[in-house]
């Protein structure tokens, strides 16, 4: 059968694909060079951090074994045989993780309530001024690139052991990632309720109570609890540095060599975490919904 | 004009149409209902963790010592030290976050729906990667350091093991939200199921991941400055040191340096992000 597509002669066929094999070329070039630079900073970053591939191929075995020792007891029996025994400290355990809650609680409550009321000067439609709003967000930024831990290690100084540390540290985190968050759903809304409620003589706060709040409230609560997620996983380690929580016991754990116990607590702590997943998500779907409902 | 004639009298109202102007009283009390238990748990969450005004006071003329303390920020003699410490934090995180991101690509694609048809090993990945996921970064640097000693390369791998289970989420979801014409185009035209994943769904995941990628090395970044804290290399070494030892012109000195960096790391990646992914939009 004769092919129905018509055949371009050859010298057509070299004149169009002459550009197509430069513009192919130099794409290569460039996937090239990239490659390259990105091998060469491979090197250089593998020379600073010390890596050592031999010496990850000889110990590596420790790796596996460090997790097969994870569920055998001291006795030397697997953990399974005896879960009463793995879980001794079960009832030490679910103290430390509800404090560790309870921490995550309060930290993301008063991170929200601080974020709530800074979150309006840091937007572009509801900001007073611009150079406030430069400071608030500036403010905010600085708030949530220190990580959480080393406020929690400045405070632990500050305020000595146990929770409270803890719960400063994650609740200053809190106030600068729900800040941003909060302002970007605030810059987001439906601005004629607001000039509205102004243009009926209402004050700054007034307008905000009845023209924005009841628009962003859902937004806000969502990810006030997706915040509050992320901070049971943080409060999880705030016991590595003192600041309270089930981190103390943990960290005890690891170094004191008590596979077993290290294995019980991270089982504790990766079920509380979906535990609190799934509670979370299933409230903020409701939330979501009641939004769309409105 | 009288402002009584333009606002009639308002109890008249409420008693004619008290229900619009009132709202249901689930309306009106829930609210309050939810603002009360919350204060509720945090007044019982303050009770057991030993909250008192007067050591909230203490802490903060304490933090108001340290503040007055922290100026002018200083480096001390140590100026070089800090710099190569900071230059070992951004290499574990470049590094760390490379490798993740290699390691979690096939990952990825066996936690797809439809690039796995298998749900039994869809499951395995999935679950693997949330319970690796589960694990805070600092955990994981302890593991490490029992296997490659205190160092560095056990931050790299502790970065490493934590991201790979957030890529390999990321990477799923991004693989799943496709346009499949592509992909069933390069089969229908005899290519196999590695020709349909290669031209069909790399092309369009492609910027996805790599956005993503650089999204997670600036928070990699932060990351790495603290796994320091338990002997797995960095700048966070330093920090856990000079807090400890009451250094605070140098605390604040370490505090700035880390910002810096962070912000700087902020916007190459952005730029980078806009360069690589920016032209991909436009041209396909």
């Amino acid at each position: 059968m004769a092919s129905a597509v018509p055949v371009l002669p050859a010298h057509r066929v070299a004149e169009l694909s002459a550009p197509y094999r430069r513009e192919m070329a130099a794409k290569s070039r460039m996937t090239l060079i990239g490659v390259l630079v990105l091998l060469i900073m491979t090197v250089i970053a593998g020379n600073v951090a010390e890596v050592d591939l031999r010496k990850l191929a000889a110990n590596i075995h420790r790796f596996t074994d460090y997790f097969g020792r994870l569920f055998y007891l001291d006795t030397g029996a697997s953990v399974f045989t005896d879960v009463r025994e793995w879980f001794w400290g079960l009832g030490n355990w679910s103290r430390h993780i509800f404090d560790t809650l309870l921490i995550a609680y309060l930290g993301t409550l008063f991170g929200a309530i601080g974020a709530f009321l800074l979150c309006f000067a840091a937007t572009v439609n509801l900001a007073v001024n611009p150079t406030r709003r430069f400071f608030a967000r500036r403010f905010l930024e600085f708030c949530r690139t220190v990580p959480e831990i080393v406020f929690a290690l400045i405070f632990v100084v500050a305020f000595g052991l146990g929770p409270v540390p803890g719960v400063l540290a994650i609740m200053i985190h809190t106030f600068g990632a729900l800040g941003k968050l909060f302002a970007e759903v605030v810059e987001n809304i439906d601005m004629k309720p607001v000039e509205g409620a102004i243009a009926s003589g209402a004050t700054r706060w007034q307008a905000i109570r009845y023209a924005v709040v009841p628009q962003v409230l859902p937004n806000f609560a969502s990810y006030a609890l997706l915040r509050f997620e992320i901070n049971v996983r943080g409060a999880s380690v705030m016991g590595f540095v003192g600041a309270g929580g089930i981190g103390q016991e943990l960290i005890t754990a690891i170094r004191k060599f008590y596979y077993s116990d290290v294995s019980a607590i991270l089982l504790l702590i990766i079920a509380t975490v979906m535990i609190i997943d799934l509670v979370t998500e299933r409230i903020r779907n409701n939330l979501i919904s009641m939004d769309h409902a409105r | 004009m009288k402002l009584s004639r333009m606002f009639p009298d308002q109890s008249e109202i409420r008693l004619k149409h008290g229900a619009l102007v009132g709202g249901s009283a689930r309306e009106k009390f829930l609210p309050f209902v939810v603002a009360g238990l919350l204060l509720a748990v945090a007044i019982f969450a303050m009770f057991r963790l030993e909250f008192s005004l007067s050591r909230l006071g203490a802490g903060i003329i304490q933090l108001g010592t340290f503040l007055g303390l922290m100026f002018p920020p200083s480096p001390g003699t140590q100026f070089y030290a800090l710099l190569k410490a900071l230059a070992e934090t951004v290499a574990i995180a470049f590094l760390g976050t490379l490798f993740a991101a290699a390691l979690a690509f096939p990952l990825g694609f066996m936690a797809a729906r439809n690039t796995m048809a298998n749900a039994v090993v869809r499951f395995m990945t999935r679950r693997f990667s949330d319970s690796v996921r589960g694990v805070d970064t600092l955990i994981w640097a302890l593991i490490w350091i029992n296997v490659v000693g205190l160092g560095p390369f056990a931050g790299v791998l502790a970065i490493m093991t934590s991201d790979i289970g957030a890529f390999s989420k990321l990477y799923s979801e991004a693989i799943e939200a496709i346009d499949r014409k592509a992909g069933e185009g390069v089969v229908s035209s005899g290519g196999s199921g590695l020709h349909a994943i290669r031209f069909g769904i790399v092309p369009q995941v492609m910027p996805v991941l790599i956005s993503q990628v650089l999204y997670y090395f600036e928070s990699n970044t932060r990351s790495a400055t603290i796994i320091g804290i338990v002997g797995a290399g960095g700048i966070g070494l330093y920090l856990a040191e000079t807090i400890r030892t009451y250094d605070w012109d140098k605390v604040a000195f370490i505090i700035l340096m880390i910002l810096l960096t962070v912000a700087i790391i902020d916007f190459l990646s952005s730029r980078l992000r806009l360069a690589i992914v920016g032209n991909k939009t436009v041209s396909s």
